[in-house]
């Protein structure tokens, strides 16, 4: 066992994990924090993106152990005082969503997007999401919520 | 999946690093930003006994200006590469093929050296080193040596560094004002490529004076288009300058069939991005 201290959501906490544990792994079963899901078990899909440090991740493909002194944000991190994140708020308003497996990944990695480029183009927004799979093809309302979370002052 | 278990080590020096190598030789695993490894080991395609994190290691990160060369260190992160105004003015080409490596996530985590150490013969930096020339630092318990390019990448997987070192930085000489293009072709976004050109050219007048051109998944390790690269010195930067150069581009090469393609398709895919890749790159 290895012990790691680390932030996730605001919150101090510290465990000892087995080397092996994914981050993913640490969240969900750790510290209860279902919000992050685990779509595809490859890597591909981001569906289990969060902020590591300020920058998205992939969190199936660190380990726990690898975050030892890091800042975690999670979805479940994003609303403050009841009050959703703009970019969750746009995915509400345009229905970015359908089954809504993929969605907390999608928030998170257009998150990092509207911060390094607050005001993107319809194909840089697909560029961007590149690492999301939609397993619905719901894309369309997708880029919609981002271009609505970039009009209403996004990434804050 | 998760992987099997495996001790960890997260040393905070190179020589830490190389002790904890030392000792455990054959049954350790580099981990560098893990993007390739942490797939491989949770399919358990490799169970290593102890992993061997750089993670901690600070003097591997950061790119810097050494005269007539920049230097990236090994655990520099390709989304720190990608966005570095050096790479982007003295290495135009690796400044264009890691703005198409993977997707945003994996650029944030993944690094220059680890990729290039991994060696897959369908990534995306090692193209890009072999057209620029880049030296590898290796780092071994007797000391450093510097590795050239074309003797870096053996076979499939595997490279110049041996199993008791680490690969520190890479030096990659100054290319300021030559254009450059890297041509991707893949099926579906942020895959692997089917085939990819890296090609930087140095033009005088309308005249190309020197080509350097490497090929991305046409064999066991990334390779050089030699035979395009002598054709192309001299002709004008147009389509027919370049066609005949261009269709010399699978020359010598043995590339692999799998589902995406031939190795027939692979080749005829070769000679047409060798194309497109030079007349980018020649601006024209």
């Amino acid at each position: 066992m290895t012990r790691i201290n680390l932030t996730v959501d605001g919150d101090k906490v510290a465990d000892d994990v087995e080397p092996r544990m994914l981050l993913v792994q640490y969240l969900r079963e750790k510290l209860g924090k279902t919000g992050t899901v685990i779509g595809c078990d490859t890597s591909n899909c981001g569906a289990c993106t969060v902020h590591l440090d300020g920058t998205s991740v992939k969190s199936c493909n660190v380990l726990a152990v690898q975050a030892d002194g890091a800042e975690v944000t999670t979805i479940e991190g994003l609303a403050q005082d009841g009050e959703l994140h703009q970019v969750q708020e746009s995915f509400r308003e345009c229905h970015g969503l359908q089954c809504g497996f993929c969605t907390p990944g999608m928030i998170m990695q257009s998150i990092d997007l509207l911060k390094n480029n607050p005001k993107p183009s319809e194909q840089e927004i697909r560029v961007g999401l590149e690492g999301n799979l939609c397993r619905c093809t719901g894309y369309h309302n997708i880029v919609k919520s981002v271009q609505h979370a970039a009009a209403q002052g996004g990434a804050q | 999946m998760i992987p099997a278990q495996f001790d960890y080590l997260a040393p905070t020096t190179v020589e830490e690093a190389l002790a904890a190598l030392g000792e455990h030789g054959d049954d350790a695993k580099i981990l560098a930003g893990g993007q390739s490894l942490l797939p491989v080991l949770r399919m358990r395609l490799n169970a290593p006994e102890v992993v061997i994190d750089l993670g901690k290691i600070d003097s591997l990160r950061g790119i810097r200006d050494d005269g007539d060369a920049i230097v990236i260190g090994a655990m520099t992160q390709h989304s720190v590469v990608e966005h570095d105004p050096l790479v982007e003015e003295h290495a135009g080409l690796i400044h264009q093929a890691v703005e198409h490596l993977a997707d945003v996530q994996i650029r944030h985590r993944g690094t220059f050296g680890g990729a290039l150490a991994h060696a897959d013969p369908a990534g995306d930096l090692g193209a890009p080193a072999l057209a620029l020339g880049a030296q590898f630092v290796i780092q071994g318990p007797g000391g450093t040596r510097t590795v050239e390019a074309d003797d870096f990448f053996v076979d499939l997987f595997e490279t110049a560094i041996g199993e008791d070192e680490i690969l520190v930085a890479v030096r990659v000489p100054k290319h300021t004002g030559w254009g450059s293009c890297y041509e991707k072709f893949v099926r579906v976004a942020h895959q692997w490529p089917i085939v990819a050109v890296a090609a930087t050219v140095k033009m005088e007048g309308g005249t190309i004076a020197e080509a350097r051109i490497g090929l991305t998944n046409m064999g066991n390790t990334a390779l050089r288009a030699r035979a395009s690269e002598a054709a192309l010195v001299g002709q004008p930067a147009t389509e027919e300058g370049v066609a005949a150069a261009a269709a010399l581009a699978a020359e010598g090469t043995h590339p692999p069939s799998d589902l995406n393609g031939e190795s027939a398709y692979r080749k005829h895919l070769a000679t047409v991005l060798v194309r497109r890749a030079v007349l980018n790159a020649a601006g024209a």
